[in-house]
């Protein structure tokens, strides 16, 4: 029998100094290094890696304000799109050998995904299965009532002059928030917006009994995490270029997973058999990938410090990570607010052979008059040459002919009407452009932004909530 | 003799809000002082021009055999509203493999392979070039 829809329990933090060491090393594995990622590899992680956790990260920053768009469209939905294809191929393997299943899937709507996760154990005939849902990150009612100031963000300010177009507000949780959620022994912890790293670093404290404020301790967790959380890129995926660094079966890349120590040190791997490598080079591109300052990381349980981390290789497809320090964690949590910002229309148009680039450079002169006739002519653009200067700009690399250029034109639009426009007029190139333009595609899309705010840590109230599928 | 960071190094890079991050590692950990002395941020910020906007900073990990890049305003107001192709930056890390070492001056008087390097005596580093913090960095700083 299912039951749904319980009154949600309040678990108490765990008193980790009760919490018997655990000796033998703990094997987490990364399921997933974004939304859309590989299911396969996770399956064959939860199969054969002789795991105790299987972490999806599966939250980029705009994630959750888009899933909050679809929720307000349905009110049942609002989270990962992939979360019951993911949790089919996953959930026997796990629950027949006792892995725990942890993931910011929830996304918009936490409560709907552990819901899901239930009526996808149900499907699987699995005698039972609890799901501990774990919420308060939303601070959208707290971003406005306090009319927080906002960072990174070009067109206001503070929160009040988003208006209506704000959309979502959501802190960054830490360990600390899903520590209950494992006290509970729940087989899957489903999370809305937690750090990425932190969705690893709180199993590990859960297993080791670490101490919220052993910061050093803390940091090598964090380093395990920020390691994994983006799946293959540790383990060989992001990483080929033919003639100078081969990688062996990228197409069956191995997802990592990690054997840590009590003391936080840690084996980076993947299954034997599988594609990828792990190594020096693989894991120091993924150590500093998105860090900025290598000796402060800021997370909401510990400003780790990576300035240290020695990686040692020991052998095939293995690596040896420690030396991460940690310092006191920050005063206060980060936010990120996903607002409506306006309209992108885009057109592109190929030009191939002799005088191709010429041709598109004309085409995209003939676009740029076209615009100033739609009034569009001081829009914020890019009218640019693929295969000449479309990612780097003139400066690199645009001396250089190709056989083909495709023109883009992308210009900002304050409504879908003119955006539409945009594409229109690409498209039109086909009758009253240069000679022999082809292959037209044109999109709009709805900009959904993001900006930062600080909050303070009594804005969220992080809250358990157990759902049970009993047999 | 001229080659190409790409002989020498590889390079990621990733994106936060309107920062880029590159970094930039030895495939021999011995190659990392020429790393070091080569990719200053000044030249960084030079070979990125135009893309770039704001100042580079530099953090310098000799252990690791890498030297991090976090290049400001340089993804186009920002990954979620950018209007570029490649928003998130993701290849910008390609750009840099493209330096040219000219071999005479920068590896040494002696024209030599990568693999030919690794045997031979490693170049010193520059003063100040002691370890992980911050250098200073782009032409405003």
């Amino acid at each position: 029998m299912l039951c749904l829809g319980q009154p949600p329990v309040q678990y108490p933090a765990p008193d980790c100094s009760e919490t018997l060491p655990r000796m033998k090393p703990f094997r987490i594995g990364a399921g997933a290094g974004y939304a859309g990622d590989r299911i396969d590899p996770a399956q064959a992680l939860a199969e054969r890696g002789n795991l105790d956790a299987l972490v999806f990260e599966c939250l980029a920053e705009r994630t959750i304000a888009l899933a909050q768009l679809r929720r307000a469209k349905e009110p049942g939905h609002g989270y990962d799109p992939l979360l019951q294809a993911r949790m089919r191929a996953v959930l026997p393997a796990c629950v027949r050998q006792g892995v725990r299943v942890i993931s910011n899937m929830g996304a918009a709507n936490p409560e709907a995904a552990g819901q899901a996760v239930l009526a996808v154990a149900r499907e699987l005939g699995l005698p039972r299965l609890r799901v501990a849902v774990v919420t308060g990150d939303d601070v959208l009612g707290w971003v406005r009532a306090h009319d927080v100031a906002l960072m990174e963000c070009p067109s206001a300010t503070r929160a009040s002059e988003l208006g209506e177009r704000l959309i979502s507000a959501n802190a960054y949780l830490g360990a600390e928030a899903l520590l209950p959620a494992l006290a509970t022994g729940a087989e899957v912890v489903i999370t809305g917006r937690v750090a990425d790293p932190a969705l690893f670093l709180a199993p590990l404290m859960h297993a080791f009994g670490w101490r919220a404020d052993d910061w050093p301790q803390l940091g090598q967790g964090v380093l395990v995490g920020h390691l994994l959380e983006c799946a293959a890129q540790v383990s060989g995926g992001y990483l080929a270029d033919p003639g100078h660094l081969d990688v062996p079966d990228l197409h069956d890349v191995g997802f990592p997973l990690a054997e840590v120590q009590a003391d936080g040190s840690a084996v980076i791997t993947k299954l034997e058999g599988t594609g990828g490598r792990v190594d020096r080079l693989s894991c120091t591109a993924q150590l500093l990938y998105e860090i900025e300052d290598p000796a402060r990381y800021l997370q909401p349980d510990v400003v780790a410090d990576f300035s240290g981390v020695q990686l040692q290789e020991l052998g095939a497809n293995r690596v040896r990570a420690w030396g991460a320090g940690g310092q006191p964690r920050p005063a206060q949590l980060k936010a990120t607010l996903g607002y409506r910002d306006g309209w992108i229309g885009e057109g592109q148009i190929s030009y191939a052979g002799p005088g191709a680039r010429e041709r598109g450079a004309l085409a995209l002169e003939v676009l740029a008059h076209r615009m100033r006739l739609l009034g569009l002519g001081g829009a914020e653009q890019r009218a640019e040459l693929i295969g000449v200067d479309a990612l780097h700009g003139p400066g690199l690399g645009a001396d250089r002919t190709p056989y083909e250029v495709r023109a883009r034109l992308a210009v900002r639009c304050t409504s879908r009407e003119q955006a539409e426009r945009v594409g229109q007029e690409v498209e039109a190139l086909y009758v009253n452009g240069p000679a022999a333009g082809g292959g037209v595609t044109q999109s709009v899309r709805e900009v959904v932004a993001v900006a930062s705010a600080l909050v303070p840590r009594q804005a969220v109230q992080p809250r358990v909530q157990v759902l049970e599928l009993v047999a | 003799m001229i080659m190409k960071l790409q002989d020498i190094a590889i390079a990621r890079s990733g994106d936060k809000g309107d920062r880029a991050t590159l970094s930039v590692i030895a495939r021999d950990p011995a190659d990392y002082p020429l790393l070091e002395r080569l990719l200053t941020a000044e030249r960084v910020k030079a070979h990125y021009d135009g893309v770039v906007r704001g100042e580079v900073v530099r953090y310098t990990l000799p252990h690791l055999g890498a030297v991090h890049f976090v290049m400001h305003a340089a993804l186009g107001g920002g990954v979620t509203r950018s209007l570029a192709l490649d928003a998130h930056g993701k290849a910008l890390s390609s750009a840099i493999l493209d330096l040219d070492l000219i071999v005479d001056q920068e590896l040494g008087p002696e024209p030599r392979t990568p693999q030919a390097q690794q045997a031979a005596s490693k170049p010193a580093s520059p003063p100040g070039a002691t370890g992980k913090p911050v250098t200073p960095l782009g032409s405003s700083a």
